[in-house]
């Protein structure tokens, strides 16, 4: 116990001494909580539109003034021909044209339907799918008011209602999956750094000629970055909580019992990289590779995973961000219990039993 | 049986198909001062590292206080003071961080052994608040024997402990080793430093993987029977460069004032060597025959030296 505290004491020496070390373990983590709070966003707010109108009425009027008001857009210029459509969208002046057809308040009672346009520039598809939605969505708005009156009603009224995020905040997609990359890129890459620079500087030489046990070094190792991990985890959640306003709904104490298991994973799988690689640099870049990029992609993090190629969806299963992300999002925003996660729960929990085995089977007791 | 510390037996190691160590056998007895002395790339690290338990040897077996070093590893990592060629101690902690950091992996104190480690210790004392990184070689060296001798090994392996270190800084790892022998702990040790084998109650030589002579370090230079020539002259450089050119002595080399040179299996006379110098037009050089020291066996030896007559085993 003794020996085990001594190393753990010598590890947090390490850590506090070198300062690109503790940078990278606090500062990096809100830099990228803060950046992707307010860049990955799916809101859009002031996109520039152009308008034809051909017929001039009230009606068009109405519609281009209830666009305006939405917040959404800005009208940056009105059109005189067809002809100047692929010119506004051509020089980005606008993002989207709508076209409004001939005669539109003539047509709109009867049965020669009025009719709209909308031209997006799909060069950026993700915003264009947004726009034409929210325009949509506008003229449907307005087409209702405008049959209330009529005695045919609609026979079909959509009622959306969105439950857990009822404002649809990226915020809450992020933080999830910010947390789980950052706990595992933390953890893993600072674990498997700090064992492999012990080989490159022939300090693990020195261990290894002691009396430690390989398991003695390994929760050496872990223990420290545990206690630092759980301090980002809370941090992560307070920025989330101050900054973005993102509540937690379940319980706190699953919530960070959670953090702590994913945490423990992650490091053991650093250590399990550190024991296949022999320098800082290689462990370094089998952490980049085998975790930041899958983390990102393969976890729904971002992409969800239902829209992935059916092999792509069989790899998810093995990130271990992927029941995280599932885990967090259930105890954070919907605010249920240990019974609906106990399955991820179970599966992170195997996968750390794996990792730490296979780290101490393949520790090395000598140099070779 | 009772005294012999370390006994290796037809140890043989390879890299990637080339040989490192072929064939090692020897046994260092308790108490000892052994050297193992070899150019770069000899394999002594190797076999340290074999004798360590750090790496396995690929044939052949090594007993450290009867204890094999392959099965019993554990136990003998607790009865060896093992210091590695490279500063392998933690450069961002301070000399005393370092010191005690070991002491509790190898389950003591500093205070418990302070005996045994105090002559070293109180050199680095001053510095106990300095980083281990920012100290001189000497000291790192010092740093890294206490270090080796936190647990009171009943024997030390060091592996080049001096290369690097200032000659005061040697003389006193020295003083210190002779200490420790004399408290009944076995030393083993490699360097390439040709004086300090003359320190050593026994010596090894190791060339290309293999044990080429072991002995006492004068009894080594007497059995390899060298016919040495000593020339001093002004124009020591000059001197040498003339001599290299003499067929029959194939190792002509420069020693502080003078140069030695080793005859063939042909044999050079001194006259030989005075008249060649002379047609040559050095007046000034003074020639005679010398006794061979460790180095000019070593060297002779690291040339490809053969002589008739002289022990043939292993080249």
């Amino acid at each position: 116990m003794k020996r085990f505290a001594g190393f753990v004491i010598k590890e947090f020496l390490h850590i506090f001494r070198d300062y690109r070390t503790m940078v990278i373990l606090f500062g990096i983590p809100v830099a990228q909580i803060l950046i992707f709070g307010f860049v990955i966003t799916n809101e859009i707010r002031d996109v520039d539109l152009a308008v034809l109108d051909m017929s001039r009425d009230e009606e068009t009027r109405g519609i281009t003034e209830r666009v305006e008001a939405s917040g959404y857009f800005t009208i940056q210029k009105r059109l005189e021909s067809p002809g100047e459509i692929e010119a506004v969208l051509r020089s980005g002046t606008a993002r989207a044209v709508i076209v409004f057809g001939q005669r539109f308040a003539e047509r709109l009672p009867g049965e020669d339907k009025a009719q709209i346009q909308i031209v997006a520039d799909a060069s950026d598809p993700n915003t264009a799918t947004l726009v034409t939605n929210y325009l949509n969505a506008i003229f449907t708005s307005y087409e209702m008011e405008l049959v209330k009156p009529s005695p045919v009603p609609h026979l079909i009224e959509t009622q959306e209602r969105m439950v857990y995020n009822p404002n649809m905040e990226g915020v809450y997609m992020f933080v999830p999956g910010t947390m789980a990359m950052i706990l595992m890129l933390i953890c893993a890459m600072m674990t498997s750094i700090t064992i492999a620079r012990e080989k490159e500087t022939g300090t693990m030489e020195t261990l290894l000629v002691s009396p430690l046990r390989p398991f003695q070094i390994i929760a050496g190792k872990i223990t420290p970055y545990i206690v630092l991990s759980f301090i980002n985890a809370i941090t992560i959640l307070l920025l989330s909580y101050f900054v973005f306003g993102l509540p937690v709904h379940g319980s706190l104490v699953l919530l960070l019992a959670q953090c702590l298991l994913y945490t423990v994973m992650a490091l053991s799988l650093g250590i399990l990289i550190s024991t296949v690689s022999n320098n800082q640099v290689t462990a370094m870049m089998i952490s980049m590779f085998t975790l930041m990029i899958p983390t990102i992609l393969l976890s729904g993090f971002i992409y969800p995973v239902e829209n992935m190629p059916p092999l792509l969806q069989w790899l998810s299963y093995i990130m271990p961000p992927r029941y995280f992300i599932e885990i967090i999002k259930n105890i954070m925003i919907k605010g249920t219990g240990i019974l609906f996660v106990w399955q991820q729960t179970l599966v992170i929990a195997a996968m750390t039993v794996v990792f730490v085995g296979a780290s101490v089977l393949n520790f090395k007791v000598r140099l070779e | 049986m009772e005294d012999v510390a370390v006994k290796a037996e037809g140890i043989s190691k390879a890299y990637n198909g080339h040989r490192v160590l072929e064939n090692i056998s020897f046994q260092i007895e308790k108490g000892e001062v052994f050297g193992f002395i070899g150019p770069d790339g000899a394999g002594k690290t190797t076999l340290f590292r074999i004798l360590s338990s750090l790496i396995l040897p690929e044939k052949g077996e090594a007993f450290v206080y009867g204890l094999n070093v392959v099965d019993k590893y554990r136990d003998v990592r607790n009865i060896t003071g093992y210091v590695a060629e490279r500063f392998s101690l933690y450069r961002d902690l301070t000399v005393e961080e370092n010191i005690r950091f070991f002491a509790t992996v190898f389950g003591t104190t500093l205070s418990e052994n302070y005996d045994l480690i105090k002559d070293v210790y109180r050199n680095l004392e001053p510095f106990k608040n300095r980083r281990a990184g920012r100290l001189s070689g000497g000291m790192k060296q010092k740093l890294a024997l206490c270090r080796a001798l936190i647990h009171r090994p009943q024997i030390l392996l060091l592996d080049e402990s001096t290369t690097g270190v200032d000659a005061v800084s040697r003389r006193e790892f020295w003083e210190m080793l002779h200490k420790l022998k004399a408290g009944g702990m076995t030393i083993a040790l490699t360097t390439s430093y040709m004086d300090e084998a003359a320190k050593c109650d026994r010596v090894a030589l190791l060339y290309n993987g293999r044990i080429m002579k072991t002995g006492s370090p004068d009894g080594i230079a007497d059995s390899f029977g060298l016919d040495l020539i000593q020339v001093r002259s002004q124009r020591l450089y000059a001197v040498k460069k003339e001599l290299e050119k003499l067929p029959s002595a194939p190792s002509v080399s420069l020693f502080g004032d003078s140069v030695h040179v080793i005859s063939g299996e042909k044999g050079l006379s001194l006259e030989d060597i005075e008249g060649f110098l002379k047609k040559r037009g050095f007046e000034d050089t003074q020639v005679e025959r010398s006794r061979p020291g460790i180095e000019d066996c070593f060297l002779a030896l690291s040339r490809g030296y053969k002589k008739k007559g002289t022990d043939g085993e292993g080249y």
